[in-house]
């Protein structure tokens, strides 16, 4: 009895000892959600609502997802449990069948080469995440990446079968809950009370990523026709956008839209200069009076043709601009190569001048190298190397000509020249438009402004309590290395923009996150 | 009595937090009870710790008291701004005192010590909030003490002798806010040292101006804690770090560590005063020199070279009051209060020591088993303030960057010992 006692005391000391504040951040109402319900909260949205980062998903990644990051700020304001379909490890790319799929790459982080030289570079490992193996029941982060405005409602849209063609279905394949569902029926089937919808970007990005290597489908409504890395019609874009988005908002959910960050404004294509050859480079230096003869010869057919403008003219004192392909250009082929001929070249070398040089030019500051091209710039073009000892051209020769950017013109893929940007930025400002129209329509739909957000972050940064986090690649700690995605740093500041807004559009008080406490670009 | 060493021997293992810094202020039950005063009290074997001088005056020719306390104490931490709340998970803390006198003759007497004064347990959940100052820290001290003490007159004595500290401390804390390995993981290093050992003293005079008036001083020396080759456990290191804007490369690699932490000198001077027969009253005055402490100063012999972190104590000041009444021929009660002065300054605030000013109310009773032996139980409830307070010396690309918040710490510590007189 007396044990009792003291155990009775024991306890009543320990209870005690809690320390407790009066007004403490844990009580009930202490965080408000305003007029939002947060308990069940659905995010639809392409990679970067997946968390994507370093060139794909990967565990560490998605859970410093944007979506993931609110749902934790969600939680301390009456937000429900979060769920996300997360990969199987941290090294990235996917497996089909027990096969590495190309439809994915392994993570990037930086690395030092084995010449001192600090890069990105593949993680070694290999993906172990397995299309095939399907994860059963529902996430709350529907985030796919790849996926565009008219695929989210595609019933069957992750069924098995249509995983070998496109990238997008890769990643929802493994989550979808049937083989005829679609990302959005996933979504709406969880009756979310609050969401966030963030879709469009690959309408476009996909198609600047490659250089413009794809069909603007402006007028084409038939979406089956398209490829994967075009543009999508303004008009279907619309259509499917409000489609999906009054399915989001059918059940009385409140929520977040996003409109598209000006795509050409990422690191992706930004970083590379338009003028990456440095004399200075002994690998580039010795051969530019070399290359400066050969090239005159060209320079007098190009005036001679009354288009002095595509001279090609390398510097031994400052940068040059790297010889690209401009398709925008008319093709002068044949006539360059009866010119050449005319004065005085063998017929052979003519006409492969002629087929080189038709549509080329050196860049300027209009053209954008993309962040891939600074690994070909400068290399030899082994496929070129091979067409030209096809044509007979002994192999010295064909490797001097199949210089990447020097003399043998970068590929479409490679630079977005400023029709490209053109048709990137219309479709882009279209699509906006759209999504701005139906937010401001709508008192339960907030509105992000991640064009701004990109904005600040190419104009001085977004200070943190540590400094600031810009675009710079792989330094200013806002961008992953893909050049394209933000790192998780990058994802906590559009998580406190949507806190931010959340707070004054549904009058709450959700707290925000310290992006200091986020990592920015991994180290191997 | 069985059972009773058997739980004292079961808390030998001490360790603790609270008390201005990492002092922990429970050094005898009886005296821990009356507000933990004692410079001038002339009442057991506790005295070897509160005053050396006052052995000479402790009826008896041998007087033994041991005891411990169980220190339940945790902090909370609140951050509005963010909506972060943590709290800690800190172990038992146990110090405990072992103290014997022995009268020689008339005017000489001999007296060992050994107890816990200093010692800090402090356990954050690992990658909490401010895991880039510490995530978990123990540090343990224990003073040996053989102690003299001379009788000069019926009224004046004095009394001292050396301390022997040997201590071990050790330390985790993430290398950054953001920093991690590939897979996420954060990085962050463990020191540890064991069997640390430093040398000290002690010295103090009690003057008996009247019968019933005691005045003690009492003196203790700093000791410095010297640690020279620790080691420094690295974890979660990226594979091949480098720093990303030069490109050098960035040894983590696990290795040793040098660092010193001082533990203050602390004078107090105090009297006490017997009224009505059964009553006793006693005040102690401490003044702790922690303005040595100005920084954490961790050496590595790796590439995380010198961590240098700010400290900037100020010396503190205690007062205490105590009480005692004898109530019955076999129960002394007793009770006390007193106001601890933190010497952690604004700005300076760190999780690894979260510590405010602090009201410690002690209570507690001494049941006289027969005229030889009695048990001494106290009981310690400390309350601290809600406080707003951060650290702001904490560095990231090269700026200072604050951590704050609000702390709310609370202990208990109920204790037990037995003093014997002979």
């Amino acid at each position: 009895m007396k044990n009792i006692k003291y155990i009775a005391i024991m306890a009543l000391g320990l209870v005690a000892c809690e320390p407790e504040l009066d007004n403490s951040v844990e009580d009930a109402g202490f965080y408000s959600s305003g007029n939002a319900d947060l308990s069940r909260f659905v995010s639809v949205g392409n990679s970067l609502t997946a968390g994507y980062a370093d060139g794909t998903l990967y565990i560490a990644g998605q859970n410093n997802s944007f979506p993931n990051i609110l749902a934790g700020q969600f939680a301390k304001a009456g937000g429900g449990l979060f769920t996300q379909p997360l990969m199987n490890d941290n090294v990235g790319g996917l497996l089909l069948n027990g096969t590495v799929s190309d439809l994915a790459s392994n993570r990037v982080v930086l690395a030092e080469s084995e010449f001192g030289i600090i890069g990105p570079a593949s993680i070694e490992g290999t993906p172990s995440t397995e299309i095939s193996n399907r994860l059963s029941g529902s996430f709350n982060n529907m985030g796919v990446p790849s996926v565009k405005s008219y695929e989210v409602a595609e019933a069957g849209f992750g069924a098995l079968i249509n995983v070998n063609t496109f990238t997008a279905p890769a990643y929802y394949s493994r989550f979808a809950s049937s083989d005829t569902s679609s990302i959005l029926d996933d979504a709406t089937a969880q009756d979310p009370t609050f969401f966030t919808f963030w879709i469009g970007s690959n309408d476009v990005l996909l198609y600047a990523l490659n250089g413009g290597d794809g069909a603007d489908q402006l007028g084409n409504p038939v979406t089956s026709t398209y490829g994967e890395n075009d543009i999508t019609d303004p008009t279907v874009f619309a259509d499917s956008y409000t489609a999906a988005l009054s399915a989001m908002t059918a059940g009385g959910a409140k929520g977040i839209v996003c409109n598209l960050p000006s795509v050409t404004d990422i690191p992706y294509f930004t970083t590379v200069p338009y003028a990456p050859l440095d004399p200075t480079n002994p690998a580039f230096g010795p051969m530019i009076p070399t290359l400066n003869a050969t090239f005159a010869q060209l320079n007098g057919a190009f005036a001679f043709l009354g288009v002095p403008e595509r001279s090609i003219v390398f510097s031994t004192t400052g940068p040059s601009a790297v010889v690209i392909k401009d398709e925008s250009l008319t093709d002068i082929s044949a006539s360059l190569t009866a010119v050449l001929a005319g004065g005085g070249l063998d017929i052979a070398t003519a006409t492969l001048f002629g087929q080189l040089y038709g549509q080329a030019r050196q860049s300027n500051a209009n053209d954008m190298l993309v962040l891939p091209s600074s690994t070909v710039i400068g290399q030899v073009n082994t496929d070129a190397v091979a067409y030209f000892m096809s044509l007979g051209l002994p192999q010295a020769d064909a490797g001097q000509l199949a210089i990447n950017g020097v003399t043998y013109p970068l590929e479409d893929k490679w630079v977005l020249i400023p029709m490209e940007q053109a048709l990137v930025a219309n479709a882009q400002a279209s699509y906006n438009a759209t999504i701005s129209a139906l937010a401001a329509a709508d008192d339960n739909i907030a509105f992000v402004d991640m064009q701004l957000f990109l904005n600040q972050l190419n104009n001085g940064g977004i200070s943190y309590d540590a400094g600031a986090v810009t675009s710079t690649y792989a330094s200013g700690g806002g961008f992953s290395l893909d050049g394209v995605h933000p790192t998780a740093r990058g994802y906590s500041l559009i998580a406190n923009i949507m806190i931010d807004e959340i707070n004054s559009s549904f009058n709450a008080t959700i707290p925000k996150v310290n992006p200091g406490y986020y990592p920015t670009v991994y180290i191997d | 009595m069985k059972k009773l060493l058997s739980f004292i021997l079961f808390f030998l293992v001490g360790s603790t937090l609270y008390a201005g810094g990492y002092r922990v202020s429970i050094q005898g039950q009886k005296q821990l009870a009356m507000g933990h005063t004692g410079v001038a009290v002339i009442s057991s074997a506790e005295s070897v710790f509160f005053n050396p001088a006052s052995m000479s005056f402790l009826d008896g020719k041998m007087n033994v008291s041991i005891g411990a306390s169980a220190i339940f104490g945790n902090t909370r931490f609140e951050n509005k701004e963010f909506g972060i709340a943590e709290e800690t998970d800190n172990p038992l803390g146990t110090p405990f005192n072992i103290y014997a006198t022995y009268k020689a003759n008339d005017w000489l007497s001999f007296g060992l010590a050994a107890y816990t004064p200093f010692g800090s347990s402090v356990e954050w959940e690992n990658d909490w909030a401010g895991s880039h100052l510490v995530n978990n820290i123990d540090l343990k001290a224990i003073f040996i003490q053989p102690t003299i003490a001379l009788k000069i007159s019926d009224q004046l004595s004095i009394g001292g002798g050396p301390i022997y500290a040997n201590g071990s401390v050790k330390f985790n804390k993430n290398l950054s806010r953001s920093l991690t390995d590939t897979d996420g993981n954060r990085t962050n290093v463990t020191v540890e040292e064991k069997g640390i050992s430093a040398w000290g003293y002690t010295i103090g005079v009690m003057i008996k101006p009247t019968e019933k008036l005691n005045i003690g001083f009492n003196y203790r020396s700093k000791i410095i804690m010297k640690v020279e080759g620790g080691s420094a456990d690295f974890q979660n290191v990226p594979d091949d770090f480098f720093n990303p804007a030069t490109g050098a490369q960035v040894n983590l690699s696990d290795g040793t560590f040098d660092a010193e932490l001082p533990m203050p000198a602390e004078t107090t001077i105090g009297l006490s005063y017997e009224f009505c027969d059964k009553f006793l009253f006693a005040f102690d005055y401490n003044f702790a020199q922690w303005s040595e402490y100005e920084a954490l100063t961790v050496v590595f012999d790796n590439d995380a070279g010198t961590s240098v972190s700010p400290r900037n104590y100020k010396d503190s000041e205690t007062f205490r009051f105590g009480l005692q009444y004898k109530a019955h021929k076999k129960f002394t009660v007793r009770t006390g209060i007193y106001f601890d002065e933190s010497p952690v300054q604004d700005g300076y605030f760190a999780p690894e020591t979260p510590r405010n000013d602090s009201v410690g109310y002690t209570a507690g009773l001494s049941f006289n088993v027969n005229d030889k032996l009695s048990i001494d139980a106290s009981f310690l409830y400390l309350h601290f303030d809600e406080i707003d307070n951060s650290y702001d010396h904490y560095q990231e690309n090269g700026k200072n960057v604050s951590f704050e918040g609000v702390y709310k710490s609370s202990v208990i510590a109920p204790g037990l010992g037995l003093s014997y007189k002979l």
